[in-house]
């Protein structure tokens, strides 16, 4: 046990070492902060960089405060359990390292990047940066994700920025209504995405393997969609997903909506399409299957007005998922027209397909057409024929008895008029 | 105007089996109706919530089978009481005559003279026992019959019927069902309901279908010729009856506004999804 913490206080102290060249040069100043916390304070030499017992002399007191009010205090225990522990307060605060005591309120940015050189620069291309050199105050920066003086390894479960905690660190901002009114960013999407599939299973069965917002957006270099190389870019976003759903991805690129996207054609669906990008459901529910037959038709207006006209369109527009939606028929990924012999809906196929549900269709059963149109003389003449028949009919009948209803009405009324006319002229003669 | 029905000598106009049978009628007319027009609008937000009330899309289906089947007796007694009048008891007038509902020549003059009458060119047609709209009523359910029925029994067997019929006939089936089945409710429900129950004369209805009798008066006014006709051959005292008790009178106008206000209330829904659609 003893050779396990001297080992681990040693791996701490060697990484510290290489992190820091300025550590190199004054091992001395690299005690264990908490440690150092306990010995008295005592004001450094002038020549000598202060060591962080000599910070916490002043930022552990509580009433250690800005001149208007505001507290600067940093707990040693807070600072020992971050990931910096190892470093000294100056390796970051580096233009403390020949101030003056007490020193000016106002410190120099702290540079990440002294170390964190690669995170920093992916930061610099992000839409978070660029919205900080255009005059942000609200976009994140380094700490707002990951904290100042409490910063842990994301590996940290109780770290802001580990995988289960996310989310919620993200959510800090874009799931506040002030901060979107003020930045115009896009509305609230974390209720979304906690409502999602992705978020029930982080949230509530704990499992990691579910992207959290990173896992799509990325981390430090997280682009707008419309930038053409964000992963959730319309054509990145089948193979973002494809990094979980890999065989999903494969199917959709196979398909005509992922030959569409190949070719660099706008119109064709992505993933979040029809998933949605954040409010992400079950496939398997009914619910989230019903209400994907609409976003179909958000793109085949034609196809969907003709399927509500059916049987199958109709009952699962009442909410039921007891007959054919669009995927039943056309697959819900790799969607191939009916001249591909591999389509469900190829012509070869119709009986398999058909029979899935009709158990005995035949070659007959399958000259149903799923999409009649009654407005189409061409693809469906006997309908549109039929169709014209019954509109006269119903024209005609509800046409002339309209007419004989409205005379015969007006006639008893005016007939009934007359009759209490009498009457009371009966009455009073 | 008299409402005192005890006083009044009554003529029995309707058998006790054409009114059981007509009662039948209304109801799996109705329940069809009410089963069938969800899916028909299904679009509308009512008929998601109708399709919940009745207990979901599968029990509405099987409700609507059941009323389906109902309305088929009922059609198939009906026709085989007429066969057993003409067959069996050699009763032709069934057929032909001023007792039939097969239509007649008088029938074409009586719609003129109506017509005249409305609008106040002539007296009003002296009517036999059935008028020409009441046989428009009668036939009418007939080839509904033929249409809805038969696309309906396509619809419920499709596998079977696509051993003879070719697959597209399924689209016309479900096109006809439900055009058929608009034209009926809304015929129903608004002009059946006009003519027997809601003009002026009649308001608020004529139940006369339920107790199965109407008084001498009424009959001299509403159906002359009929009326002349019985008194010559004498048959109108062999049709006199009690006055309907005051029990069947409510039960009659019971049954009467219960389905008069359904009627109304589905011819309502149905006008709110053409507008909304």
């Amino acid at each position: 046990m003893a050779i396990r913490t001297i080992g681990a206080a040693l791996l701490v102290w060697a990484l510290a070492l290489s992190y820091s060249v300025r550590a190199l040069q004054r091992p001395s100043s690299l005690p264990l902060p908490t440690a150092a916390a306990q010995s008295a304070p005592a004001p450094p030499a002038a020549d000598q960089p202060p060591g962080n017992a000599d910070c916490f002399g002043c930022h552990e007191d509580d009433s250690t405060q800005r001149q208007n009010g505001t507290p600067v205090v940093v707990k040693p225990a807070v600072y020992a359990a971050s990931v910096h522990a190892g470093l000294g307060c100056v390796d970051c605060h580096q233009d403390l390292e020949k101030a003056e005591f007490p020193h000016p309120e106002k410190l120099a940015k702290v540079n990440c990047a002294t170390c964190h050189e690669e995170a920093v620069a992916k930061y610099k291309t992000s839409v978070h940066a660029r919205a900080r050199q255009g005059g942000s105050t609200l976009a994140a920066s380094c700490v707002d994700c990951h904290g100042s003086h409490e910063t842990r390894s994301k590996t940290d479960p109780t770290s802001a920025t580990h995988h289960l905690r996310l989310a919620a660190t993200c959510a800090k901002c874009h799931g506040n209504a002030e901060v979107i009114a003020r930045s115009g960013i896009p509305a609230d999407v974390t209720k979304q995405f906690a409502d999602s599939i992705h978020g029930r299973v982080l949230a509530k069965s704990g499992l990691v393997v579910a992207p959290t917002c990173s896992g799509c957006h990325g981390a430090h270099d997280i682009l707008q969609p419309k930038d053409v190389r964000s992963p959730v870019a319309t054509a990145n976003v089948p193979s973002t997903c494809g990094k979980c759903h890999e065989g999903i991805a494969l199917q959709f690129k196979a398909g005509v909506h992922g030959q569409l996207l190949a070719e660099g054609k706008r119109d064709g669906p992505a993933c979040q399409t029809c998933h949605t990008a954040h409010g992400i459901q079950r496939a398997d529910q009914a619910a989230w299957q019903l209400s994907v037959i609409g976003q179909c038709g958000t793109c085949h207006a034609e196809r969907i007005a003709t399927f509500r006209d059916t049987f199958h369109g109709q009952v699962t527009a009442l909410g039921y998922r007891t007959v054919a939606g669009c995927a039943d028929c056309h697959g819900p990924h790799e969607i191939l027209p009916a001249s591909d012999p591999r389509s469900p809906i190829a012509p070869a196929n119709l009986v398999a397909t058909c029979g899935k549900c009709h158990e005995n269709a035949n070659a007959n059963f399958v000259k149903y057409d799923p999409h009649a149109n009654k407005h189409d003389a061409a693809r469906n003449p006997v309908l549109y024929y039929i169709s014209k028949f019954m509109t006269v009919l119903l024209a005609g009948v509800f046409g002339l008895f309209g007419l004989h209803t409205t005379f015969w009405f007006s006639r008893e009324v005016r007939a009934r008029r007359e009759r209490l006319r009498t009457t009371d002229h009966k009455g009073t003669a | 105007m008299t409402t005192a029905f005890s006083g009044e000598r009554h003529i029995t106009r309707f058998s006790r089996a054409d009114r059981v049978l007509h009662g039948l009628l209304m109801l799996s007319f109705l329940g069809l109706a009410l089963t069938g027009m969800p899916l028909l609008f299904s679009t509308s937000a009512w008929a998601t919530r109708l399709a919940r009330v009745l207990g979901g899309f599968a029990v509405a289906g099987t409700l609507h089978r059941v009323f389906a089947v109902l309305l088929i007796g009922v059609f198939a007694t009906h026709l085989a009481r007429i066969v057993r009048r003409v067959v069996v008891e050699k009763d032709h007038s069934v057929l032909w005559g001023p007792t039939s509902l097969v239509p007649q020549p008088r029938d074409l003059a009586d719609v003129v003279q109506h017509f005249r009458w409305f609008v106040g060119r002539g007296p009003r047609p002296a009517f036999e026992r059935y008028t020409y709209w009441e046989k428009f009523d009668y036939w009418a359910v007939f080839w509904g019959m033929a249409i809805i029925g038969g696309s309906g029994l396509m619809l419920w067997f499709p596998e079977l019927f696509s051993r003879v019929v070719p697959g597209w006939m399924f689209n016309v089936a479900l096109l006809v069902h439900g055009e058929e089945a608009l034209l009926a409710v809304g015929f129903i429900f608004t002009i059946h309901f006009f003519n027997g129950h809601l003009r002026p004369e009649k308001f608020p209805m004529d139940i006369v279908i339920f107790t199965g009798r109407l008084t001498e008066a009424e009959l001299q006014h509403e159906r002359p010729a009929e009326y002349a006709r019985l008194q010559a051959s004498g048959e109108l005292g062999r049709l006199r009856a009690p006055a309907p008790t005051p029990r069947d009178v409510v039960v009659g106008r019971t049954i009467g506004t219960t389905a008069v206000a359904i009627g109304l209330l589905l011819v309502g829904l149905i006008v709110f999804a053409v507008i909304t659609h």
